[in-house]
């Protein structure tokens, strides 16, 4: 038997059901992270230094193709689900009934207003000027 | 949990991928707010970016790309031993394969994030 460190994080479900969607949807998004996060990272603090980054120069250069505005909008929102859904197992781990509910109804809402804000940036942020 | 210490690796690989992932949380929230700046407000966005560049922003920027590294190789590691569970066994290995894709990837971004620190 292996040890267990989370009450909440759980080995591989067999029994159908939502918590089994939620357990592979947080592997998928995972992998997804794989190469979005450390391929962002990449570009924007080895390939591009940040003393360069202004505003310009999301607008102009970074942001200047569809290809990338759809790249990072997807991005936030893989990145929101599989945060949602690690911090609810951390948030299972220490906190129970109403609390929990309670706290996870935040992050929820946190996670909603977020998604807002990003999206809000990349679908208005004018395109590249002449 | 998270402080009682029940054992070497792998309670410490699990303990690090919890602190990193919380870590890389409060990031994103502070990531997608300044980006938002980039539409609404040009010049707070510019401001604030000249605090990434900044020595201390540079040092949160490495540990930041650490905790974002620790957590992707240590994902790939939870995944391989959720779907082949014979690798189970070799968790401690998996782990230590981990630091040295971890030293040999994360170094050298840390060397060009870091050197213009040192340049005058």
């Amino acid at each position: 038997m292996t040890q267990r460190y989370s009450q909440s994080g759980s080995p591989r479900p067999t029994r159908r059901g939502a918590e089994r969607t939620v357990w592979y949807l947080m592997r998928l998004t995972g992998l997804a992270l794989f190469v979005l996060s450390l391929s962002h990272f990449l570009i924007l603090h080895v390939l591009y230094d940040p003393k360069d980054q202004t505003a310009a120069f999301i607008a102009n250069v970074r942001w200047s193709s569809l290809f990338w505005r759809a790249n990072d909008w997807l991005f936030v929102i893989v990145v929101l689900v599989h945060a949602i859904l690690g911090i609810r197992i951390v948030v299972g781990d220490y906190l129970k009934g109403a609390v929990r509910m309670a706290v996870m109804m935040a992050f929820y809402l946190l996670g909603l207003v977020l998604f807002a804000f990003g999206t809000i940036v990349i679908v208005t942020l004018p395109k590249p000027t002449g | 949990m998270l402080i009682r210490y029940r054992g070497q690796e792998g309670m410490l690989a699990w303990a690090f991928h919890r602190i990193s992932g919380v870590a890389i949380w409060v990031f994103v929230i502070f990531h997608i707010v300044d980006i938002f700046l980039s539409g609404a407000n040009p010049s707070a966005y510019d401001t604030v970016l000249q605090i990434y560049a900044s020595p201390i922003g540079r040092i949160g920027e490495t540990l930041l790309g650490a905790a974002l590294l620790y957590h992707a190789l240590n994902g790939l590691r939870i995944i391989v031993m959720d779907f082949w569970p014979v690798f189970t066994r070799y968790h401690r290995q998996l782990w230590y394969l981990n630091w040295a894709l971890f030293m040999i990837v994360g170094l050298p971004v840390a060397f060009v994030i870091l050197k213009p620190i040192f340049a005058v």
